[in-house]
């Protein structure tokens, strides 16, 4: 399946890219993680530490166990620091 | 309900003009936050966002804000890119029968907008650019409601 990735804040900057297209058959997030860090060092530096991270489906914050099916677009950021 | 999430400032007094007319409203409460420069040195904030998922969240928050307090009104507005010292960033506002549903109702969404809100403040100072972190604190105020 084809998955829309997004990066934002230091996410997107230690990454290099603030989208990109996504092969994949991960059935979960942590799985599509652990694929993104198997690639290059640039993703497995951005996803070290999971626990400083947020990850939002189809535009809903969810866990990084959450299950991929039917989702199109996964948003990988740090933290907001809103308002 | 109004929501905006843009880059252009808004005119707080045009704003405000408009809000809480509904005849049942006795009280409205508003709140706007600018760019702080603690140290002097700040040149300008970047203030990036999820677009799409920032108007999603923020209308979450807010209709769960107009539910529990029965708010007659509510506004909020975002701004996004680069701001300078003293620029608006934000401003909520509420409208109820009485006062302490407005205060508090705007103090929950502020609460929520801070950590539920995709968006990220990069500071730029003369001496270099850093993202700024999310508190815990923040996230404590969370429990409160």
């Amino acid at each position: 399946m084809k998955i829309e990735v997004l990066y934002f804040a230091w996410v997107r900057e230690r990454i290099g890219l603030p989208r990109e297209t996504v092969e994949t058959e991960a059935a979960t997030v942590q799985a599509l993680v652990d694929e993104l860090k198997a690639r290059e060092e640039r993703y497995d530096l951005a996803f070290s530490d999971l626990k400083s991270l947020r990850v939002a489906l189809d535009q809903e914050l969810m866990d990084f166990d959450a299950p991929l099916d039917g989702v199109r677009e996964v948003a990988f950021f740090p933290p907001m620091t809103g308002g | 309900m109004k929501i905006s999430v843009q880059s252009d400032d808004f005119d707080l007094a045009q704003v405000l003009g408009g809000f809480g007319k509904a005849p049942n409203t006795g009280a409205t409460v508003s709140f706007t936050g600018l760019v702080r420069d603690d140290t002097g040195t700040l040149e300008y904030m970047e203030i990036e966002h999820y677009p799409g998922m920032c108007e999603a969240a923020i209308k979450k928050i807010a209709e769960e804000a107009a539910t529990r307090w029965s708010l007659t009104d509510c506004l909020v507005i975002h701004r996004y890119g680069a701001l300078k010292p003293g620029d608006q960033i934000m401003m909520v506002a509420t409208a109820a029968r009485h006062r302490a549903e407005a205060f508090a109702a705007a103090e929950f969404l502020m609460d929520y907008l801070k950590s539920r809100a995709p968006f990220w403040k990069k500071e730029v100072t003369r001496d270099g650019a850093d993202w700024v972190a999310a508190k815990d604190a923040d996230e404590d105020a969370l429990n409160r409601w």
